[in-house]
């Protein structure tokens, strides 16, 4: 155990951390380890290429845009905090946790899960999923038998379904409102990260 | 009731019957040939003895003159109460379904079983002896297969595989646990002294134990379907149940070699032996399932010319990987399971849509009929006395113990389970679970097949397994229904099928692995997509047509049942708009119809004609995307469009015929009751006529006369408007008419907004019917609605009265475009024709009769 807390040291504010993604120390720990491998120059953050390098990702029809994820906007690099906030969103939800009311709102709410998806597919930020970001989103997941036509088809079907104001684009509302019936907590967690 | 009666009527008849008849040969038989005939043989047992015995009947008569027809029963004796057999059970179920209060508080196998109960009393009552039972062979070679093959085939795949690792825990483990804990309890109350002196060794305990294993949910599956309980549960149990069999059937196999080798013999490598068999059993079965699976799968990708049969393909090759298994001394229920939940996916993509209903339906068939046949020959076998050897004490702990041990089990590995599930099982959902543990056919065919030499009590333990199968299908059976309702287990959410969900749960798996692969760890989602990338790349090309392997995307796949509902939709919602609400509202709104589609369909008509072209109902085309930009949302394939255009057409035309058919004298039923407009149809339809004929032959002679059509039209107008200014006057009266205003404020909506022709609701509906062969008759149509003192028109009234010499000028609203430029002609022709002024005043009187409030008015 000595080198567990002398890992947990190393890593700055990690109370603060395990405060807001309620990771346990050993989840840390093993975050820690996994976050290190990667940045194999141990520069301390990690960047677009670190990820690269996961070969496993490349087969990801979405993986870029996973990437994507861990960076926000003009940035470059991706500390270790931000590393396990982003993984914290797919910690499943514990229900015997008592709720503290004036807590925030924990990274792995169902709405934050929602909206780790919803900007998945919103690439230009502007709070709607549009035609043109459903569709490079669809062909990336679609296979190639798929015609082009047929895709725009899906695309605006899918659109239609969940476009409730009918301005021909998905916001997060509408987003939120097509999955309501889908358990976001069992299909955005990871079980060894409980 | 009568039903009820009728059919219990039709059974005894059928049971006496079947019965006497097999006596009755016996007996003749016995005494003629000599065969030594045991009233005990059941009539599916003995083919060979009958057949040995119709040859030798036929040996020993010699003809002496020709026979016209021969009595054979002989012949047909087998078949035929094998035949009669199985209808008698099927009535029986037909019976047992006939009152639904009986059948949603008992389940059907347990009302099966009762209905047995019924049977064997009446056989019993006319043989004194059980004639027919139900022997293992049958058991295990013709009703079981079917059973096993129907519910692995009708498996949900996706949810069996992602829970295959619980569902294999509780089959397993599971089923070992209480063979074991069964056994070795019975065995120690047994030394004990609870059982009185039984002849029964530990081993036979633990085949006992082995064959009580056997769980067989029917009941409990029918129970949570119809109350859709969550889908973990309802798969878990399901699952199990499945795989519990071959794996009871397999321990039972090893704990029979126990028993005949004997206890002395056994020793440390023996047991050994056993539990490597027992896992070379269970694991080659499922291999060899799966070998067949991909042999099915494989076939079926060249099978396309001979759809016919293709259905017949999978349920011969089903089985006879079942028999295969049997001959390699492999598990030949695990063999058929895996057969059928691996095959299921492929062939359904190979084969046509029809073959895989028709598949659907022949398994159902099948598996439904034995599954019948099965509960009700339980039932029957109450009746044979000779299994009946009874001890409380075993019979009694038999049932504590195979209850407690397992509740004990179930909870105990759901405990181990829901430690690394990411989603745990409820302890509601497990007690279900352990409460669905009835037994059934397996254990009795189980039991039946024990072999007496080497287990001198076999009958004491047939006896208590019929009673453990009826305790628990009929006691746990009806108890189960109001206990998952009471117990509130969480039932399965409805969930829709739209492409979104399905859409954003593609993201999420993707989504969802890569974080796996972030943090570097191999999870379900790591099998989950290894196991599909390796199945898009090497499976999908061995086993699936290239068709198939083109539509086999999910998110496609959604999208194209998408499609499909919304064409059933748009169908049924047309229809009943057609037949029902489209024809009422005309009554309100007078509809006119091509003025509807023209405003409603105005944006689809012109893409139906593109549209047409790409007609297509393969999936291959669905030429979705002029349509989809439509902003009807229920419309999305060419399809609909086409469907549309027809069924709008049909539409029109029918609802032209159903409204403006002359009613024949016959139909105008006085009592007939519609709304107050419509009453007075009646005579305005007899003037129309009459003004038609009127105006027919008006028009033949003034052709002859003058040979010009419009000139009659116009000739009406002059009339119409002299008549209509001494009207004018009581304008206000006229306005609040009903009739006269809705009436005519439609018209003119009509008139103005579209420049079809015969836009005026009654009457000039009738137009384009007319049009055809009268043509003449047409342009007077538009007389009429003027008549009938429209709101516009009682204004110029009141102009008039102020000013009469600008009766003209009021005029011109009314039809403008067809009048507007008749103007001048209708000046010419009002004083040279008339006959054109006798017709006007006929025209004039129409309106004023039609509606009888209006008489007083002239």
């Amino acid at each position: 155990m000595g080198s567990t807390s002398s890992t947990l040291l190393k890593i700055p504010n990690v109370e603060v951390l395990m405060q807001e993604t309620g990771f346990s120390p050993a989840h840390i720990i093993r975050l820690h380890d996994r976050f290190k491998a990667l940045d194999k120059e141990g520069r301390g953050h990690l960047c677009p290429q670190d990820f690269g390098a996961i070969k496993e990702l490349a087969m990801n029809p979405i993986g870029d845009r996973i990437i994507g994820a861990f960076f926000s906007p003009g940035k470059e690099t991706v500390d270790f905090h931000t590393f396990v906030k982003i993984l914290a969103h797919f910690r499943p939800v514990d229900k015997d946790r008592p709720k503290e009311p004036n807590s925030p709102e924990p990274i792995n709410s169902r709405s934050n899960k929602l909206k780790f998806a919803f900007q998945l597919y919103d690439q230009d930020k502007d709070g709607k999923i549009s035609r043109d970001e459903l569709l490079k989103v669809l062909r990336s997941m679609l296979g190639m038998q798929v015609t082009e036509e047929q895709l725009e088809s899906i695309a605006d079907r899918t659109i239609q379904e969940a476009d409730l104001d009918r301005d021909e684009a998905i916001s997060f509302e509408e987003f939120r409102k097509s999955l309501e019936k889908v358990n976001i907590d069992h299909k955005m967690s990871i079980r060894f990260l409980r | 009731m009568a039903f009820l009666q009728q059919f219990a009527l039709l059974l005894a008849l059928l049971i006496i019957f079947s019965t006497s008849c097999k006596t009755a040969m016996l007996e003749v038989d016995s005494a003629e040939v000599g065969l030594n005939y045991s009233l005990k043989s059941s009539a599916i047992e003995n083919i060979s003895t009958s057949t040995n015995d119709s040859t030798g009947g036929h040996g020993s008569s010699t003809i002496t003159t020709l026979p016209i027809v021969i009595w054979k029963w002989h012949h047909v004796e087998t078949p035929y109460l094998v035949a009669l057999w199985i209808l008698t059970c099927w009535l029986c179920k037909l019976v047992a379904e006939l009152n639904h209060n009986i059948t949603s508080v008992i389940p059907e196998s347990g009302l099966l079983i009762m209905m047995g109960f019924i049977l064997g009393g009446i056989v019993w009552g006319a043989d004194k002896a059980q004639t027919f039972k139900l022997i293992p062979v049958n058991f295990f070679y013709y009703l079981l297969p079917q059973i096993v093959l129907d519910a692995s085939y009708c498996m949900p795949n996706k949810l069996f595989f992602s829970n295959l690792g619980a569902i294999l825990v509780h089959a397993v483990i599971g089923t070992c646990w209480n063979a074991g804990t069964v056994g070795i309890a019975l065995w120690g109350c047994y030394e004990g002294g609870a059982m009185g002196n039984l002849n029964i060794g530990l081993l036979q305990f633990l085949l006992f134990g082995a064959l009580m294993s056997a769980v067989d949910p029917v009941a409990v599956i029918a129970v949570f379907e119809e109350v859709h309980v969550n889908e973990v549960l309802y798969i878990l149990v399901f699952g199990e149940s499945l795989l519990n069999d071959g794996v009871t059937v397999v321990l039972y196999n090893v704990f029979d070699a126990f028993v005949s080798l004997g206890g002395p013999k056994i020793n440390a490598a023996e047991i050994i032996k056993g539990i490597i068999s027992f896992f070379v059993v269970s694991f080659g079965g499922s291999f060899l399932g799966v070998v067949f699976a991909v042999l099915i799968s494989m076939l079926t990708r060249v099978t396309k010319n001979v759809q016919v049969i293709e259905a017949g393909f999978i349920i011969v090759l089903g089985y006879l990987s079942y028999l295969t298994a049997e001959m390699l001394s492999l598990s030949a229920i695990l063999s058929i399971t895996f057969c059928g939940v691996c095959c299921q996916k492929y062939i359904t993509a190979n084969m046509d849509e029809k073959s895989v209903t028709t598949l659907r339906y022949v398994l159902k068939v099948m598996a439904n009929g034995s599954e019948t046949m099965i509960f009700v020959f339980l039932g029957l076998s109450a009746i044979d006395q000779n299994i009946w050897v009874w001890n409380t004490g075993f019979i009694l702990l038999t049932i504590l113990f195979i209850v407690i041990f397992r509740f004990m089990g179930v909870f105990f590995l759901n405990w181990l389970l829901n430690q690394s599930r990411l989603i745990p099982i409820d302890l509601t959902d497990q007690f279900v679970m352990g409460y669905g543990g009835l037994r059934g056919a397996v254990a009795y065919g189980l039991a039946a097949s024990l072999d007496e030499k080497k287990i001198p009590e076999k009958n004491l333990m047939l006896g208590t397994t019929l009673i453990v199968v009826y305790f628990t299908v009929i006691l746990q059976g009806i108890t189960m229904k109001p206990l998952v309702q009471w117990l509130k287990v969480k039932k399965a959410t409805k969930s829709d099928l739209t492409l979104n969900g399905k859409m954003n749960n593609r993201v999420f798996e993707h989504v969802l692995t890569a974080m796996e692969d972030i943090c570097g760890r191999m999870g379900d989602n790591w099998w989950t997509r290894h196991w599909n990338y390796f199945e898009d790349k090497y499976v999908c090309w061995l086993l699936m047509t290239s068709d198939a392997r083109k539509h086999k995307d999910p998110i496609f796949g959604v999208f194209h049942k998408l499609n499909l509902e919304d064409a059933k939709k748009y169908v049924n919602e047309g229809e009943s708009k057609g037949s029902l609400a489209f024809i009422r509202n005309y009554d309100n709104a007078s509809v006119d119809f091509k003025k509807q589609l023209a405003l409603e369909y105005a944006d689809i008509m012109p893409d139906i004609m593109n549209d047409m072209s790409e007609y297509d109902f393969g999936i291959d085309n669905v030429p979705v995307t002029s349509v989809m930009k439509n902003p009807l949302p229920s419309v999305s394939l060419n399809v609909h469009e086409l469907d549309r255009k027809s069924m709008l057409n049909d539409l029109s035309a029918h609802h032209l015929l159903d409204q403006h058919l002359y009613k024949s004298r016959r139909d105008n039923r006085p009592t007939y009751s519609r709304s107050h407009y419509n009453t007075s149809e009646n005579p305005d339809e007899m003037q129309e006529i009459f003004q038609r004929t009127m105006r027919s032959r008006l028009e033949s002679f003034k052709s002859a006369k003058m040979g010009v059509n419009p000139a009659k039209k116009l000739s009406k107008h002059p009339k119409k408007d002299s008549t209509h200014k001494p009207n004018g006057k009581p304008a206000d009266p006229h306005r609040t008419h009903p009739y006269g205003d809705e009436d005519f404020e439609f018209s003119a909506d009509s008139a103005s907004s579209s420049e079809i022709a015969g836009h005026f609701p009654r009457r000039n509906t009738n137009a384009p019917g007319a049009g055809v062969d009268n043509p003449a008759f047409i342009p007077e149509m538009d007389m009429s609605p003027p008549m009938r003192n429209p709101p516009w028109q009682t204004e110029t009234a009141n102009n008039m009265a102020v000013a009469p010499s600008q009766t003209a000028q009021g005029r011109l609203p009314w039809t403008p475009t067809n009048l507007r430029h008749l103007a001048p002609l209708r000046m010419s022709t009002r004083s040279t024709d008339s006959f054109a002024m006798a017709d006007a005043s006929v025209d004039d009187e129409a309106p004023e009769e039609k509606s009888g409030s209006h008489h007083t008015r002239l």
